[in-house]
C-alpha cells in the first residue's frame, strides 16, 4: 500500500470537489452538507452502512442523481474547477468525463462485446472515430481492463455470453473507452465471485495509473487493499475522510472505530 | 505507439482523461424527442374526442327530433322518417345475452381445466387452440354461421328443443324457424365472446395464491371443492370482470351477427325469430342512406352503441383491476 | 362414509365436466377450420391469387384485387398505427405514474373497446363524407386508429421489460435520453414489440365492418388511395350473402386464404424471437 507523505498530498490539487453537498428524495435528504475532495490518480474509498447514502453521494458526481423521480442535491461539485451543477453545464457532458460502473454488470444485451465497448463512442455523431481507429480504441480499452486476451478472438459475439465478472470488466472497459476524468465503481465486486472480484480489484490498481476513482465498498478489506484514502458515511453524514491506512489504524471519530471494529452496520 | 501497447499489459496512459475545460453541450435531441412522444401520447385522447365529438355532432339532428322515443319506440321507419332504434338495442342485449350466458359455463370449465386439472403436455395445446378462437374473422365466423351454423341449428337442434324436450309451446321457442336468428346471433356470439373470457379468467385462476389451495386441501377437501370453495370465490371479481369484457365484444360485434341475425327490426319473445343488433342495423343501412335524417339516425344508433360499450368495458376494468390489487372483499 | 362417497363421486363428476368444457370450447374451431379446407380448398387454385372477380354465371375467377387492396389496407393502418403506438408507448412507460400517463393509457383501453363500426362511421364522417367519395386512405385510417392502442399497449409492457439497469448504464455513459431509448431500450425491447405488431396486424387484416364505408370494396383492380379499394373479407361479406352458388365458392376459398394470412401472422408473432435481457436483468 502507497502511503503518501501528508505534505505531498496538500501539495496536490483535486480534480472532483464537493462542498456541502445534500442530496434528496423529495423532502427526505439522504446525503447531508457533504464536503470533500478525490485526487487525481488516486483510488477513494466509501464506506458505510447499507442505505447510508453511499451510491446517492456517488451518483451526484456524475448527475446520475436527478434522473431519478423526486431526486434533487444543493451545493456544489467541481469538477477540475468547473461546477457540474451550473446552469450552463450539460450533465451529458459531465457523465462523459465522470463515467460511472454498477453493481451488477450491465452490458448491453442486444451489442456484441465490441459493439459494447465502442457504444459511448458511437454517440459522437460526426466526431465518433470510425474504422482503424476506432478498433484501435476498443482494443485498448479492452486491454486496459485486462479482457483483451479472453475475449479477442469472440469480439463479435454477444456480450451476455461472458461470465458475471468478465462482463464486469467489460463495462470498465465501455467506461474507459470515452476516456473519462475519473470513473465511479458502485459495489464493483458486489456480486461477482471472489476470484473475478480479485481480478477487478486489480485492476482498480491499474487504473489509478491515469485516472481518479472513487470504489463504493461495504467491504473494509476490500476498502484497506486497493483505496489510498477513504470516507466513512453514516445516515448521509461524511463523518470521517482521511488516507486509508490512518483512517483504519487511528481513526479520530468514535464512530468511525465502532464501524471499522464491526460494533455496528 | 501500437507495439509499446500490444507488449504492455496496460494501457500506457490511454485512459489519462484530460482536464475538463468546459461542460457546455446541451444538444436540442432531448427536447426534441420528449416533445415528439408527447405529441403521440396526446393523438390518442385527441383521436377519442374526435370520436365522441363528431358521432355526437352527426347524431344530434336525428336524435333531437326523435327524443327519448329513439330509444323507446319500436317504429324504424325510414320513409316516415320515424326512428326508433328499440329493437335494435333490444336484439344488441339479448343476442349478447344468449351469448354469455351459453360462454360463461364454457369458460370458466376451459380455465378451471386449463389452469388446475390438464396434465401439463396438454395445456398448451388446448390454450392455443381457444386462443385461436379470437384470431378468426369475424367475416369468416358470417359465413360459417350461414352455411353451417344456421343450418344446424334449425334442422337439428331446434327441433331437439321443441320435439324431444317438448318446449315447442314456450314463447321462447314458439313461431316458425327459419333459420337466421337471435339464437344463432347468440350461439355465433358465445363462440367469440369465449376465448377472451377464458383467457382471463385463466389468468386470475393462475394468480390465486397457493396458500388459498393449500388451506383449502388441509381441511380435507377434494380437489373440486378446493376449486369451488377457495380458488373461485378468491378470483370471482375477476371472473365477473373477464365476462363483462366479453360482453363488450359480443355488444360492438358487426358481421357474423348481421349475417345470422336475419335483420329485421322487430322486438320478438322467440329466439327462433330474426332480430336486429346496433351495430348490424349501420351496417346495413348505411351505404344505402340516402336522406339526412337517416345517416343521422344511423350515427346516433352508433353513438347509443359508443355510451354501452364505454359503460361495460368500464365496469370490466373495474373489476379487474380490484382482484389485481387485492383480494375481494 | 356414504357423504365422503357421495363427495368424492360428485368430485370426479366435476372434474369430468371441465374436461368436456375442454372438448366443447375446441369443436368449433376443428369444426370452423374443416369447412374451410373441405369447401374452400378445391376453389383455391392459382387463378384465384392472379385472376380479377368475374360476373355471375361466369365460372372461375378469382380475388387478386382483394388480395392487394387487404394488403394496402393493412400497410396503411400499419404507417399510422405502429409510429403512434409506439411513441405513446414510449410516453407511457416514461411517466408510468403521471396525470396525463394515465389518462392516456385509460383512453387506450377505451379506444381498444370501441366496436370496430364505431370507429367506421367516425372515418366515414371524417374522411369520405367531405370528400364525397370512399377511398383506401378511409379505410386504412380507420383500421390504423384501431392499431393503436394494441400497438401502444404492447409497447409500454415490453419496454417495462427492459430492466432499468439498461437505461442507467446508458445515461452514465453519456447518452442523451432520445438516445437511450431508441438505442437501448427499444432496441432491447424490440422483438417483444414486433410480436405485439404483428398481433395486432392479425387482428385489423380479416376486419370488414370499419371498412363498409370507407374502403367500401371495388370490382376492379385499383391500387390507388384515394379510390374504393377490393378487400378480401368485404369481398368475402359481398359473396357470402349473394344469392349465388358461384360466389358462395368463392367466398370459402377467400375465408380460407384470409384465415391463412391471419394465422401465418399469428404463428409469425408467437415465433418473433423471444427478447433476451441476459444477466443484466435485475
Ligand atoms: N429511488 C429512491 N427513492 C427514494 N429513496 C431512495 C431511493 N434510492 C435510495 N433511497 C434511500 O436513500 C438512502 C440512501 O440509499 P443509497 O444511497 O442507495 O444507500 P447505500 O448505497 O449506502 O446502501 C436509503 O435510505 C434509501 O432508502
Ligand atoms: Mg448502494
Amino acid at each position: 500500500m502507497v502511503i503518501k507523505a501528508p505534505q505531498e498530498e496538500a501539495a496536490r490539487e483535486p480534480c472532483l470537489t464537493t462542498r456541502e453537498l445534500s442530496a434528496y428524495f423529495g423532502r427526505s435528504r439522504v446525503v447531508s452538507n457533504v464536503s470533500i475532495d478525490f485526487q487525481d490518480r488516486e483510488v477513494t474509498a466509501i464506506i458505510g452502512p447499507s442505505g447510508c447514502g453511499k451510491s446517492t453521494l456517488l451518483r451526484c458526481l456524475n448527475r446520475m442523481h436527478e434522473t431519478l423521480p423526486g431526486a434533487t442535491t444543493t451545493g456544489t461539485v467541481r469538477l477540475d474547477g468547473t461546477d457540474i451543477y451550473a446552469p450552463g453545464a450539460d450533465p451529458i457532458a459531465v457523465r462523459r468525463h465522470v463515467g460511472m460502473v454498477f453493481q451488477r454488470p450491465t452490458p448491453f444485451p442486444t451489442m456484441s462485446i465490441r459493439d459494447n465497448v465502442a457504444a459511448g463512442l458511437k454517440i459522437l455523431g460526426r466526431g465518433a472515430p470510425r474504422g482503424r481507429e476506432a478498433e484501435g480504441i476498443v482494443e485498448r480499452a479492452l486491454r486496459h481492463a485486462g479482457l483483451w486476451e479472453e475475449v479477442k478472438d469472440r469480439l463479435d459475439e454477444s456480450a451476455i455470453a461472458l461470465s458475471g465478472g468478465q462482463q464486469q470488466r467489460l463495462c470498465i472497459a465501455r467506461a474507459l473507452a470515452i476516456r473519462p476524468r475519473v470513473i465511479l465503481l458502485d459495489e464493483p465486486t458486489a456480486s461477482l465471485d471472489p476470484l473475478s472480484a480479485q481480478k477487478v480489484e486489480e485492476l482498480v490498481y491499474q487504473l489509478k495509473q491515469d485516472i481518479a476513482v472513487v470504489i463504493v465498498t461495504h467491504n473494509m478489506q476490500q476498502a484497506a487493499r486497493v483505496s489510498d484514502r477513504t470516507a466513512f458515511l453514516l445516515m448521509g453524514d461524511l463523518v470521517e475522510a482521511a488516507p486509508t491506512n490512518t483512517l483504519f489504524t487511528a481513526p479520530s471519530d468514535p464512530r468511525t472505530e465502532a464501524y471499522i471494529t464491526g460494533r455496528f452496520g | 505507439m501500437g507495439d509499446a501497447i500490444a507488449s504492455s499489459g496496460t494501457s500506457g496512459g490511454f485512459a489519462r482523461g484530460r482536464r475538463v475545460a468546459s461542460l457546455a453541450g446541451a444538444a436540442p435531441g432531448d427536447r426534441v424527442y420528449r416533445v415528439v412522444i408527447t405529441a403521440f401520447a396526446l393523438m390518442i385522447p385527441a383521436l377519442l374526442l374526435l370520436i365522441a365529438v363528431a358521432i355526437g355532432v352527426a347524431a344530434w339532428p336525428a336524435l333531437s327530433a326523435a327524443g327519448l322515443s329513439f330509444i323507446t319506440s319500436s317504429e324504424w321507419n325510414v320513409q316516415a322518417g320515424k326512428f326508433g332504434a328499440a329493437p335494435a338495442i333490444y336484439g344488441t342485449l339479448v343476442s349478447s345475452f344468449i351469448a354469455l350466458v351459453l360462454a360463461t359455463p364454457l369458460a370458466l370449465g376451459v380455465a378451471i381445466f386449463l389452469s388446475e386439472i390438464a396434465p401439463k403436455w396438454l395445456r398448451q395445446p388446448v390454450a392455443f387452440l381457444v386462443d385461436l378462437l379470437a384470431a378468426i374473422p369475424s367475416v369468416v365466423y358470417g359465413l360459417w354461421g350461414i352455411f353451417f351454423l344456421v343450418p344446424m341449428l334449425r334442422d337439428h337442434v331446434v327441433p331437439f328443443f321443441r320435439d324431444t324436450l317438448h318446449l315447442g309451446n314456450t314463447p321462447l321457442f314458439s313461431g316458425p324457424a327459419y333459420g337466421p336468428s337471435m339464437l344463432a346471433a347468440g350461439v355465433i356470439l358465445a363462440i367469440m365472446a369465449l376465448p377472451y373470457i377464458s383467457a382471463v379468467t385463466r389468468e386470475v385462476l393462475i394468480a390465486v395464491p397457493r396458500s388459498q389451495r393449500d388451506a383449502a386441501l388441509a381441511l380435507g377437501a377434494t380437489k373440486w371443492e378446493m376449486i369451488w370453495d377457495a380458488v373461485i370465490p378468491y378470483a370471482r371479481s375477476g371472473i365477473i370482470g373477464g365476462v363483462i369484457l366479453g360482453l363488450g365484444r359480443a355488444l360492438g360485434e358487426t358481421m357474423a351477427v348481421t349475417m345470422v341475425i336475419g335483420n329485421r327490426p322487430e322486438i320478438s319473445a322467440s329466439l327462433l325469430a330474426p332480430g336486429y343488433t346496433m351495430a348490424s342495423l349501420i351496417a346495413n343501412e348505411f351505404t344505402e342512406a340516402t336522406s339526412d335524417l337517416h345517416l343521422s339516425a344511423l350515427m346516433a344508433v352508433g353513438a347509443v352503441l359508443f355510451v354501452i360499450t364505454l359503460i361495460v368495458n368500464g365496469m370490466a376494468r373495474w373489476l379487474v383491476w380490484r382482484v389485481a390489487s387485492g383480494p375481494k372483499s | 362414509m356414504s357423504a365422503l362417497r357421495r363427495r368424492k363421486a360428485g368430485n370426479v363428476f366435476m372434474l369430468g365436466l371441465t374436461y368436456v368444457a375442454a372438448v366443447l370450447a375446441t369443436l368449433p374451431l376443428l369444426f370452423i377450420l374443416f369447412h374451410l379446407l373441405q369447401k374452400g380448398a378445391s376453389t383455391l387454385t392459382p387463378d384465384f391469387f392472379t385472376n380479377m372477380p368475374r360476373p355471375v354465371g361466369e365460372a372461375g375467377g378469382g380475388m387478386s384485387n382483394a388480395i392487394v387492396g387487404t394488403l394496402i389496407l393493412i400497410a396503411i393502418a400499419a404507417a399510422i398505427g405502429l409510429p403512434v403506438g409506439i411513441g405513446a408507448g414510449l410516453y407511457l412507460a416514461e411517466k408510468r405514474g403521471g396525470a396525463l400517463a394515465m389518462t392516456v393509457r385509460y383512453l387506450s383501453d377505451v379506444l381498444n373497446g370501441l366496436p370496430s363500426i364505431v370507429l367506421g362511421i367516425f372515418a366515414w364522417q371524417f374522411l369520405v363524407r367531405p370528400f364525397g367519395n370512399f377511398s383506401a386512405l378511409a379505410g386504412g385510417i380507420a383500421l390504423g386508429a384501431m392499431m393503436i392502442p394494441l400497438v401502444t399497449r404492447t409497447t409500454e409492457e415490453m419496454i417495462r421489460l427492459v430492466p432499468n439497469s439498461l437505461r442507467e448504464a446508458a445515461l452514465a455513459l453519456g447518452y442523451p435520453r432520445w438516445r437511450t431509448s431508441m438505442s437501448v431500450i427499444l432496441r432491447t425491447a424490440l422483438p417483444g414489440i414486433v410480436t405485439g405488431a404483428l398481433v395486432a396486424v392479425a387482428r385489423i387484416a380479416g376486419e370488414t365492418a370499419p371498412l363498409l364505408f370507407t374502403a367500401f370494396g371495388n370490382q376492379f383492380w385499383s391500387t390507388t388511395l384515394d379510390e374504393p379499394i377490393a378487400a378480401l373479407p368485404l369481398q368475402i361479406f359481398a359473396y357470402a350473402i349473394s344469392p349465388y352458388d358461384e360466389w358462395h365458392k368463392q367466398a370459402w376459398a377467400g375465408a380460407l386464404v384470409l384465415i391463412v394470412i391471419v394465422l401465418i401472422i399469428s404463428l409469425a408473432a408467437r415465433h418473433a424471437t423471444r427478447a433476451r435481457f441476459g444477466s443484466a436483468a435485475d
